[in-house]
């Protein structure tokens, strides 16, 4: 508790950009207007909101009109999953949804949600490297889907999955295809319309923007039903008074964060390397997840093994190092992560998952701060442990 | 006393809370934890004074007033075996269990040191009303200085090793003391009511735990003849598990005397009715023994026993017997309960040890 903190959770959110402040400032002070006003207040926030869109949608190869503002990752993935479900419903069909195994429980759950309404949710696996089972893809489009899920990068281990593959199969098979980038977005090259979506979702507090804040891309012409109902904004797709300082705040994080893609991911790439090998080579245990495919610049995760995860994350934070225990969604359970079921099987069983993103304010001196924290956390855990403390 | 880092563990109740303050003043780093015993959101109804979702959320509050990290250990898989499995085992066999023993026995200290130790902490702290202390170079717990508040008949079953890691801030002080201390720290807990129910019976009524866990067909929770202590069927119940030595509600009327229940024979599904005098006990056996000092006293020792929580202590004199031990009563008690503890004290408020209480014989049977 003396040593100074180490923040390496900035997956799970990563601190306001000062270019973003600056940007919302104006809106949540004197530039108060209801973009949905006609008279000049309005105008001014209506103008604000307009440019904000505009700037999110060249930053992804994307449309303004494409871009609808909405409460952030989680509503987004609702959205694609559930609105496409709803067509299907109106449309007289069994809405079935198909989803890779290791989805953010935005998407998995919306698919339960679609299974419980009488629909079908179907799963295809992916291995460790990021590819889907052909085979099991093959059938599932071939049987039609009201949409296909794919996330960009997983968000536990930071796996790529082949998002432009996929979306060209799907599209081959005539179905809607998705894709929560909630993880790509700044960390690896991102545009919307190249890698053939008809879908995506992203949130602004994983790159530097506000929380509360994403965006639902949906392609020209992608019919897609509305989960809320009662006003005109975005299109009818996401009714209520839009968050204008949130969207102006997103929108110059975004700009940023793709502005700087390129350099960032080399340099975190960089970052993580070193923090995964010096903690591999003091513990030669440790279990690297994600490794073995393409993988994102930012995460690590690591399996300890024989240590209790959830006393794990808190030791790290006694030490002064934020991390997570596999999804921060899924902390305070000591069950495995469904994401490294699916990716590992019984191979994760028994080993402490934890965590590290590193993110814009990771310094070098921060990261071999860490990995000398993190070998002595382990070695005192295991140590405990080994000497029978239970 | 030097600081030390201790993990102590928060309820969300009041005691707790002036037990973490009370540390906190006297300069030790402190590691909160809550644990989180059984699935909340499956049962129903109104919040409960602590243990539940309100007393997590209470224990943080008062964790960040005292500006100290608080994390929430889930035990509910040991908790689940070791407290609740073994309270529904305990009323199938038509005894009535003690189940804050058996938590403070295994999961609050034993699973919470095994926590604490990954976290760096080298005690666990409490809000129990009790003392801990040294006697001959061995740690020892004596009872509370409020005789109305003393909890130390809910902690003979801790593991002995780990007494010299335990730290009860609150022995020294009374209940309306600790409140007052609350109150002037402004915890947000200051003003809670007392909990009473069991924690993981948040209906209140633990036969809906029973029902759940052993069925509604279980021989406990079936009906069953009423016998006067000659043998002879006086009437019939709904379920010995409803019942427990000593009780007087439930029996229905008729009977030209007060009856109470004086035993329980779940073999037959028999609930044994009598007058009070029938409820007189001058010997017991207490079984699954755990010693907290010293050697176990000799064959013919008299030690000070107390045989239900807020009970006086009556002295008796101990007779080993194979794994367990006879305890002959100097004068008769009432209402001896198998299932409860008997806990074993020297003049000092000592807890020497204690088990719990097998068979108790009575005076007329």
């Amino acid at each position: 508790m003396d040593r100074p903190a180490l923040y390496l959770d900035h997956a799970a959110t990563t601190p306001l950009r000062p270019e973003a402040l600056d940007a919302m400032r104006p809106h949540l002070t004197g530039a108060f207007g209801n973009p949905s006003s006609a008279h000049r207040w309005g105008r001014q926030a209506r103008a604000a909101l307009d440019e904000a869109r505009a700037d999110c949608a060249r930053a992804v190869g994307a449309e303004p009109a494409e871009m609808a503002f909405v409460r952030g990752g989680t509503e987004a993935d609702n959205m694609a999953v559930l609105g496409r479900a709803a067509v299907a419903v109106a449309a007289g069909e069994r809405p079935r949804a198909i989803a890779t195994t290791i989805e953010h429980p935005a998407v998995r759950e919306a698919c339960d949600q679609v299974a419980v309404r009488g629909g079908e949710s179907v799963r295809v696996d992916v291995a460790p490297t990021g590819d889907l089972d052909e085979e099991a893809l093959a059938v599932a489009l071939s049987r039609g889907a009201c949409v296909l899920s794919v996330m960009w990068v997983n968000n536990e281990v930071g796996t790529v999955l082949p998002v432009e593959r996929v979306a060209a199969r799907a599209r081959a098979a005539g179905v809607v295809v998705h894709s929560d980038a909630v993880q790509a977005v700044g960390k690896v090259p991102v545009d919307f319309g190249r890698a053939g979506l008809d879908l995506a979702s992203m949130t602004a507090h994983k790159i530097g923007g506000p929380r509360g804040v994403g965006l639902l891309y949906r392609r020209r012409g992608v019919e897609l039903a509305p989960l809320l109902f009662g006003g005109g904004q975005e299109r009818r797709l996401r009714p209520g008074t839009e968050d204008v300082a949130g969207a102006v705040g997103l929108a110059r994080a975004l700009t940023l964060a793709v502005e700087e893609q390129a350099a960032e991911t080399e340099r975190l790439a960089v970052e993580r390397d070193r923090l995964q090998a010096a903690i591999v080579d003091a513990l030669p245990g440790t279990r690297v997840f994600g490794a073995e495919g393409e993988r994102a610049p930012h995460l690590l995760n690591l399996g300890f093994p024989g240590l209790d995860p959830a006393t794990l994350v808190m030791a790290f934070d006694l030490a002064g190092v934020a991390v997570s225990g596999g999804s921060a969604c899924a902390s305070g359970s000591t069950t495995t992560s469904p994401v490294l079921r699916a990716l590992y099987g019984d191979a994760a069983e028994g080993l402490a998952s934890v965590r590290f993103s590193l993110g814009r304010t990771t310094t070098s001196a921060e990261v071999g701060e860490a990995a000398r924290r993190t070998v002595e956390i382990v070695t005192r855990a295991g140590a405990l442990v080994g000497a029978g403390g239970g | 006393m030097s600081a030390e880092r201790i993990l102590v563990a928060m309820s969300g109740g009041v005691d707790s809370s002036v037990a973490a303050a009370l540390l906190a003043e006297q300069g030790h780093q402190l590691v909160g934890a809550t644990m989180k015993t059984f699935c909340y959101q499956e049962e129903p109804g109104p919040s409960r004074t602590c243990c539940g979702l309100d007393g997590i959320m209470d224990a943080r509050r008062v964790a960040d007033a005292l500006g100290i990290p608080h994390y929430v250990f889930d035990v509910e898989e040991e908790f689940t075996r070791d407290v609740i499995d073994d309270f529904v085992s305990e009323y199938a066999r038509g005894r009535t269990p003690n189940p804050c023993v058996r938590c403070n026995s295994n999961t609050k200290f034993r699973d919470l040191l095994r926590r604490g130790e990954l976290l760096g902490c080298d005690a666990v702290a409490s809000g129990h009303y009790v003392r801990a202390g040294v006697v001959g170079g061995e740690a020892a717990i004596f009872r509370g200085r409020d005789p109305a508040k003393d909890q130390s008949y809910f902690l003979w079953g801790l593991p002995r090793a780990l007494l010299p890691r335990l730290r009860f801030p609150l022995g020294e002080l009374t209940k309306p003391e600790v409140r007052a201390r609350a109150r002037e720290l402004r915890l947000v807990t200051a003003a809670k009511p007392e909990s009473q129910e069991i924690c993981f019976v948040p209906t209140g009524d633990y036969r809906d735990l029973l029902r759940r866990n052993l069925g509604e067909r279980h021989d406990a929770l079936r009906p069953g003849n009423l016998m006067d202590t000659h043998g002879r069927v006086v009437g019939r119940h709904r379920g010995y598990a409803s019942f427990t030595v000593g009780q007087r509600r439930g029996l229905g009327g008729g009977f030209d005397q007060r009856l109470y229940v004086v035993g329980i024979r779940p073999d037959s599904r028999e609930v044994v009715v009598g007058p009070k005098e029938a409820l007189e006990c001058r010997k017991l056996r207490v079984a699954e023994l755990n010693w907290l000092a010293g050697e176990p006293p000799a064959d013919g020792t008299v030690v000070r026993a107390q045989l239900r929580y807020r009970a006086p202590a009556v002295p008796g004199r101990v007779q080993h017997d194979g794994d367990g031990l006879i305890l002959e009563l100097e004068e008769p008690v009432l209402a001896v309960t198998p299932g409860q503890s008997a806990v074993f004290f020297d003049e000092t408020g000592r807890i020497l040890g204690g088990g719990r209480i097998a068979t108790a014989a009575m005076a007329t049977a």
